[in-house]
């Protein structure tokens, strides 16, 4: 305990809550997990139980193969989001959880777009992809599939632009993340 | 040796002398290494008797409770004692048999994915996939059934596995990386609570099962006593601070006391330690202590600012923190004087609101009057079970406990017919005790059937029903809240409760007269055996007071 207990008054009223606040933004939260059957499970019914939204979830393996990463991304205006850590942590399997900043982070998704193009469609279709340096992977006569890469902001954004064009499917794969910088995640 | 001898020699090195459960094809392999393993089989009529049975077990001894079942409707039958370990944090260890590996997912005989089914309800569980796991995966339970938040933990084994040869070796370590509960509080937490305390005009030190868990009662009344800190407790903390005692304030919540309830109402700090904010205790949450900065004391950080922002959190085990708050607090050598004008207010309570209820004219047992007759018939020390209803509120609220582990309920689920096979696990644990089962007629039926188990293995607990003829605390709702429209809650006059328990071999009684029940109640506990008393009290007496559901404590009725 070290140094005396000072006797100085201390105002109730100066006391702050602490945690249990929203933030109010999206929250990239990245999981170590021991690789055991039932993991998954155990994460999507915690928050199918506790009420939490997830927005998005990517599971893997880690360079270790005992060991697999979740990311997943959860609203934090709709739950405050150290009750969800805190209640993912309770998890036995859950080693590690990181709520990544987004400054400090790096985050990719992949999303496949199935648009329908006549002709002259196609044509703008394949300008826009460029612009988005994006991938035609597959073409038919009545459509082109594109392959985009980025945030979801830049994903989205390249749905807004096919939309009118005839949106026949979107797969998103949800975002992976990693820290920036030499730290591990 | 067979994967199911390691099991036994796994439970024996955990200490384990007693085991509850029933067998099955699922589990054959285990029943035959059970046969002369050197463990006690307390062999139940229904899994979820075991299960109930496991955790009184638990609850009167702190030791881990076991129970074994089947694979299929035997694993399904421990669902609600996995679920009331759960809420109540029990440490529990349930092993259950499963179909072969080759049938599993085939939906073959007997087959449930009880994994699946508990997944949302246990601490832990797990599938056993290589008999080699087995001896690990039995002390990994035990060590986080026992540790940290305590909690049941499932083990799922399938039968050919649990047949399966195995090198057995002892494990003196489990390996679980992600799973290192705090114990020691941070210290600079509980200084600022320290200091908090002693800067408080209406504090109210709030306490639950978590202190009876962490055997913090000696702690608790140490810091309750550093000065005039007012103390209540929820129906799971009983025990954990001594009753009655200057300081103490009587149970708090949907049937706490006024004194409890207004001085939360009114508190300045709040100190909670080994509770969680559940609804019974909060009633409206944004009414609830509307005055009051907090401090939040639990082992498991989820719980801090889950329900009630807290303002100083300290997670850890309350057995090592409490002593280093008072510590801290006695530093500080605040001025008590402080707290005069606060005590005045809860006397005030106190002498106004006391627990009454108005006394028969005629020699009518009126329930309150039946658990004051037990205190006195027991000494008010024995270990005492409860069902869930009125019975038990009124066993909460007029039984005076003054040491942890003798009141056993289940609070969080709520769980009718948990009583009777709880007190036969605590009798079990605690052979030397008293041990009396408060039952109510309509929760007593639902697990009746562990009267045989307690006849044939010996376990002579005694059950004190009080047959008020309805499922009270439902017909009591219905009285209030929805214009007596009784609605199925009349019991009939079934069963004859004294016949009944003949049946079973053991002994029944019937007691009707107000004058002699304490006599009579101390005839019945003298017995050697089981015996079942038939206490006839008023049929529609409400429990008061009580704090309507979703309302404030300000809106106390009765
Ligand atoms: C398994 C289960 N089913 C239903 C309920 C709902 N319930 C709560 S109290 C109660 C009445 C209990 O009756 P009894 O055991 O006679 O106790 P009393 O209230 O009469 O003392 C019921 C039905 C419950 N708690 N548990
Ligand atoms: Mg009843």
């Amino acid at each position: 305990m070290g140094e005396p207990a000072t006797k100085e008054v201390l105002n109730l009223e100066d006391l702050q809550v602490a945690g249990g606040v929203s933030t109010g933004r999206k929250h990239v939260l990245s999981i170590l997990s021991e690789n055991k059957p039932g993991v998954l499970a155990r994460i999507a019914g915690l928050f199918a139980r506790r009420g939490f939204n997830i927005e998005s979830l990517a599971v893997g393996p880690t360079d270790d193969p005992s060991i697999s990463r979740f990311t997943l991304t959860v609203d934090g205006a709709a739950h405050p989001i150290d009750q969800v850590t805190k209640q993912l942590h309770k998890l036995i399997n859950v080693i590690k959880i990181r709520d990544l900043e987004p400054e400090a982070t790096v985050a990719r998704e992949l999303a496949l777009f199935k648009i329908s193009a006549d002709d002259n469609a196609r044509a703008q279709i394949m300008q826009f992809t460029d612009i988005f340096r994006g991938k035609v992977v597959d073409v038919s006569k009545r459509s082109v599939t594109v392959e985009v890469t980025g945030s979801d902001d830049k994903i989205e954004a390249f749905e807004q632009m096919v939309r009118p064009f005839g949106l026949i499917e979107m797969v998103r794969t949800g975002e992976i993340a990693v820290s920036r910088g030499r730290g591990t995640t | 040796m067979r994967a199911v001898d390691a099991i036994i020699e796994c439970l024996k090195a955990e200490g384990v002398e007693h085991v509850f459960g029933i067998p099955g094809g699922a589990n054959l392999p285990t029943y035959d290494a059970l046969y002369d393993g050197g463990v006690r089989h307390i062999q139940c009529r229904h899994e979820q008797g075991a299960g109930h049975a496991a955790e009184g077990y638990a609850k009167a001894s702190g030791r881990v409770g076991v129970a074994l079942a089947t694979s299929g409707p035997g694993a399904t039958n421990l669902v609600t004692p996995i679920a009331d370990a759960m809420m109540d944090s029990v440490p529990t260890v349930f092993i259950t048999g499963q179909v072969r590996t080759d049938l599993i997912g085939t939906d073959g005989f007997q087959e449930a994915d009880v994994s699946g089914i508990t997944l949302p309800i246990v601490k832990h569980s797990m599938m056993i996939q290589d008999p080699r796991e087995i001896p690990e995966a039995i002390h990994t339970a035990f060590h986080i059934a026992s540790t940290g938040r305590p909690g049941p933990v499932l083990v799922d084994v399938p039968q050919d596995l649990s047949r399966a040869d195995i090198d057995y070796e002892p494990v003196d370590r489990v390996n679980l990386p992600g799973y290192q509960p705090t114990t020691e509080g941070n210290a600079k937490q509980i200084r600022l609570a320290a200091k908090a305390l002693a800067n408080a005009r209406r504090p109210v030190i709030y306490a639950g099962g978590g202190v009876i868990s962490a055997e913090a009662a000696k702690e608790l009344t140490e810091l309750g006593e550093s000065d005039r800190f007012p103390v209540t407790c929820t129906v799971m903390g009983l025990g954990a601070f001594p009753a009655p005692h200057d300081h103490w304030l009587g149970m708090l919540g949907m049937h706490g006391t006024r004194a409890a309830n207004y001085a939360m109402d009114e508190a300045d700090l709040i100190c909670c330690i080994g509770a969680r904010f559940d609804d019974r205790i909060t009633g409206k949450l944004s009414e609830f202590a509307p005055r009051a900065k907090f401090i939040h004391i639990d082992v498991d950080p989820a719980e801090i600012s889950k329900n009630v922002p807290a303002h100083i959190p300290i997670v850890g085990d309350a057995k090592k923190i409490l002593p280093k708050l008072t510590r801290e607090y006695r530093a500080l050598e605040s001025d008590s004087a402080r707290l005069d004008g606060w005590w005045e207010r809860i006397r005030n309570w106190r002498d106004k609101h006391p627990l009454r209820y108005e006394d028969s004219v005629d020699s009518e047992i009126k329930p309150q009057w039946m658990i004051q007759a037990l205190y006195q018939a027991t000494g008010g020390d024995a270990i005492v079970t409860s069902d869930v209803g009125q019975h038990q509120m009124w066993t909460a609220q007029h039984y005076d406990f003054a040491k942890p582990r003798r009141w056993i309920n289940s609070g969080g689920l709520g769980t009718m017919g948990f009583g009777l096979p709880s007190a036969m696990g605590a009798k079990v644990a605690m052979p030397d005790e008293q041990v009396v089962c408060v039952a109510g007629d309509g929760s007593l039926i639902m697990n009746v059937q562990e009267l045989a188990t307690c006849v044939t293995e010996e376990i002579p607990v005694k059950v004190m029903i009080m047959n008020n003829g309805y499922l009270g605390m439902v017909r009591q709702w219905q009285e209030l809240f929805w214009d007596r429209r009784y609605s199925s809650v009349d019991m009939g006059s079934s069963p004859d409760w004294v016949k009944l328990a003949e049946a079973f071999g053991a002994k029944g009684v019937q007691l009707t007269q107000k004058e002699s029940l304490v006599d009579d109640m101390k005839e019945a506990l003298a017995e050697d055996g089981p015996v079942v008393v038939d206490v006839r009290v008023t049929p529609e007496e409400n429990c008061y007071p009580m704090i309507p559901a979703g309302q404030a404590a300000r809106d106390m009725v009765g």
